[in-house]
């Protein structure tokens, strides 16, 4: 909540100008005969997506040249709000002059962006960024009519938020590299979540086949399941375990032998990176509290942390201070 | 553009006559009633006139009281919480018993004692619409019942509710009732002699009052703890400096109410019946619930393969203001409570346009709202792939 929250019904006043427009002059409407189309040398495609009872549907037609799978011209016909209906003109203008190839490129992100009035000012806001997924959909629907081909393997990814297009692997990865422990934290790392937020949990705008809360659970209890496993077969050499667990093993030998000294004299130092270098590890660190400045920091006592991890973990342990 | 305001349930036009009587309260007359000084005593004589006027309007007894707060909002949220502490939280009973399309002022209290223990109980309405006493009676029981809070009228269908039956069962059976009349004052007959509710809220801006001002009623006997403490105003049930004006534009917009309501019931009704009758005609329209059993100004109506949202678009951008109960158009993407606990199907729900009367609403204004929406649907339907 802030100063700009608390005048409510803003909802209209934060579309763009062209969104107004385009909802009320929409340049795309209407259908395409086949007539029409082998005036224009091409083969008509039809494809509906959505339904009414969902609040949102579109028909979008295509005139594709089969010699170059040029999209010759697109149009639609669509039920649904100002957003809808400005999204589905947008998404023709952007697949005309593409390839059918080239039009599956387009997301609801790339309309939402064309229908902009200045570069860093969102077209439509947050709540509505799904009313513009439709007009990604119908294209993945007509690509796969004119390939004759399923629309599923059109898809390379499982996405989960449909308006933000975050796939299901992102989230996962973010969860483990960045421990996240809640929902809010994915969606400040993804913006997974933050429009109409129908992916966070059963019982939203939409339905999904995946929700953030559910992803988040199994995560966590798998990188439990690893780490109880990690613990029970400890012997595992420093250099066969993967980053993730070599994160966690540095940190505990710091724990165990560094850290209890430097806290003792008021310092600390934090793990800021581990990367491989020539098969080494290097360990990016940087000092706090008294650490910071003192002069055997870069001498005596990052000989002693070094020496530390390489005795505990791998003598290929490197630790730069940054 | 002349615009044509048909949103009445959302909020009204201040009639005249009572922006007129408040104006004296806002320059000359400025003192507060409290004070002892002339300042203080001379708007008295203005405060207990609206008083009279407020307890005429609704026929409230000598005895009772109608406490001056905020809104209806502020009078709902009183009754709920003020009902938790004294006899939930207490241990003496342990329900609430409240319907599924109340106002969210209502819904989301219940949902508040809920989370600090309360057990809600949310009826359902039948097919009409409407909250059946013979399903409330078989839900109220004087050993763990506290309170039935049910609203008068609905603000998203305008369909009445039977509070007098309703208000009955519950006081022969040792229940407080409760009923948020915020749609009701000046549609209908709202007569606490009649109907034997506890407690009863309203708001002056639904009627042709101020924004900012309502009213609590709680009658005879029947006692809440002040969910503002502070000074003695209102016998210390609602502390808070009187808003004189709010007070006295409230009062005179009761009376006018009162007194237009023969005008609302003939008149209005004409010319809301008329819309819906020119709304009816185009294909594809249904109105939802029968027009005896709403209030004389309300319209709900569903306009195949015109969604909601781009409808009251395109009725603005003609000059119409309209409200939509479709799921798209509100902020929060949530289902609109009253489609699903009427159990319209979810067709309509993307496509209902609610209009609303006033009576400050005119013929031509009616005419104008027609043309608007005979274009608007044929536009949209042009758009719409579902429509034939």
């Amino acid at each position: 909540m802030a100063k700009n929250d608390l005048i409510g019904g803003t909802l209209w006043e934060t579309y763009s100008r062209k969104v107004n427009d385009r909802m009320t002059n929409p340049r795309h409407l209407g259908e395409i005969t086949e007539e029409r189309a082998a005036e224009l040398g091409g083969r008509l495609v039809v494809a509906d997506w959505g339904a009414e009872v969902c609040g949102d549907a579109i028909r979008a037609w295509w005139v594709v040249e089969a010699k170059t799978n040029r999209i010759l011209d697109a149009t639609f016909k669509t039920f649904g709000c100002g957003t809808a209906i400005a999204s589905s003109d947008m998404m023709c203008e952007l697949c005309i002059g593409r390839t059918v190839d080239e039009a599956l490129k387009i997301t609801n992100i790339d309309v939402e962006k064309s229908l902009r009035d200045a570069a860093d000012t969102a077209a439509i806001p947050p709540q509505k960024m799904h009313c513009s997924v439709m007009a990604y959909d119908v294209i993945r629907k007509a690509a796969s009519l004119y390939k004759g081909v399923a629309m599923d393997s059109l898809e390379e990814e499982e996405i989960v938020c449909q308006c933000a297009r975050v796939s299901l692997r992102t989230i996962k990865d973010v969860i483990r590299i960045n421990d996240l422990t809640t929902v809010e934290d994915i969606t400040r790392y993804t913006k997974a979540g933050a429009f109409c937020k129908s992916c966070i949990r059963p019982g939203g705008h939409e339905s999904r086949t995946h929700y953030l809360v559910d992803i988040l659970r199994d995560t966590r209890a798998e990188m439990d399941r690893e780490r109880a496993k990690a613990v029970a077969s400890k012997p595992k050499s420093f250099t066969e375990m993967s980053l993730i667990q070599r994160h966690r093993a540095v940190e505990q030998a710091l724990d165990e032998k560094v850290r209890p000294s430097l806290l003792k004299d008021g310092g600390n130092l934090e793990v800021v990176d581990m990367k491989e270098a020539d098969g080494r590890t290097e360990v990016h660190i940087s000092y706090q509290g008294a650490c910071r400045g003192c002069a055997s920091a870069a001498t005596g006592t990052l000989a002693l942390i070094e020496e530390a991890l390489q005795k505990e973990l791998d003598p290929g342990i490197r630790v730069v201070p940054v | 553009m002349e615009r044509v305001y048909l949103d009445n349930n959302a909020t009204t036009i201040v009639d005249p006559l009572v922006r007129e009587a408040m104006e004296p309260f806002a320059c000359e007359m400025y003192g507060n009633p409290n004070s002892l000084h002339e300042f203080g005593t001379e708007v008295h004589p203005y405060m207990r006139l609206a008083f009279d006027r407020l307890y005429a309007g609704i026929n409230a007894g000598e005895r009772d009281d109608i406490f001056l707060n905020g809104c209806a909002t502020e009078g709902n949220n009183t009754v709920i919480k003020g009902v938790w502490y004294d006899l939930i939280r207490t241990g003496k009973r342990s329900e609430i018993v409240t319907t599924q399309v109340e106002h969210p002022c209502v819904a989301n209290a219940c949902t508040f004692v809920e989370s600090l223990g309360a057990k809600v109980v949310r009826l359902p309405v039948n097919a009409d619409g409407i909250v059946d006493p013979d399903l409330l009676a078989k839900h109220i029981h004087p050993d763990r019942t506290a309170l039935v809070s049910i609203m008068w009228a609905n603000n998203e269908t305008g369909l009445v509710f039977p509070i007098r039956e309703l208000a009955r069962l519950c006081r022969e059976r040792g229940i407080l009732f409760h009923t948020d009349a915020v749609q009701a004052i000046g549609k209908l007959a709202v007569d606490v002699a009649d109907a034997p509710v506890d407690f009863l809220s309203f708001s002056a801006h639904k009627f042709h009052g101020p924004k900012g001002v309502g009213g609590l009623y709680v009658r005879e006997g029947r006692s809440l703890p002040p969910l503002l403490h502070g000074g003695e105003q209102m016998s210390g049930h609602r502390a808070g400096t009187v808003n004189v004006a709010g007070l006295v534009g409230m009062g005179l917009a009761m009376e006018l109410a009162v007194k237009n309501l023969g005008y609302e019931t003939s008149e209005v009704r004409r010319l809301r019946d008329r819309l819906e009758d020119a709304l009816l005609a185009i294909d594809g329209v249904s109105v939802i619930g029968r027009r005896e059993l709403r209030t004389p100004n309300t319209i709900l109506a569903s306009v195949e393969g015109v969604e909601g949202e781009a409808f009251i678009w395109d009725l603005n951008r003609g000059g119409v203001a309209a409200s939509t109960g479709s799921a798209c158009a509100s902020e929060s993407l949530e289902p609109n409570p009253t489609f699903v606990a009427m159990r319209v199907s979810p067709e309509l729900a993307h496509t209902g346009v609610r209009l609303s009367l006033s009576r400050f609403t005119t013929e031509e204004e009616i005419d104008r709202t027609i043309d608007v929406i005979r274009g608007s649907v044929k536009r949209l339907r042009r758009i719409s792939p579902a429509a034939r």
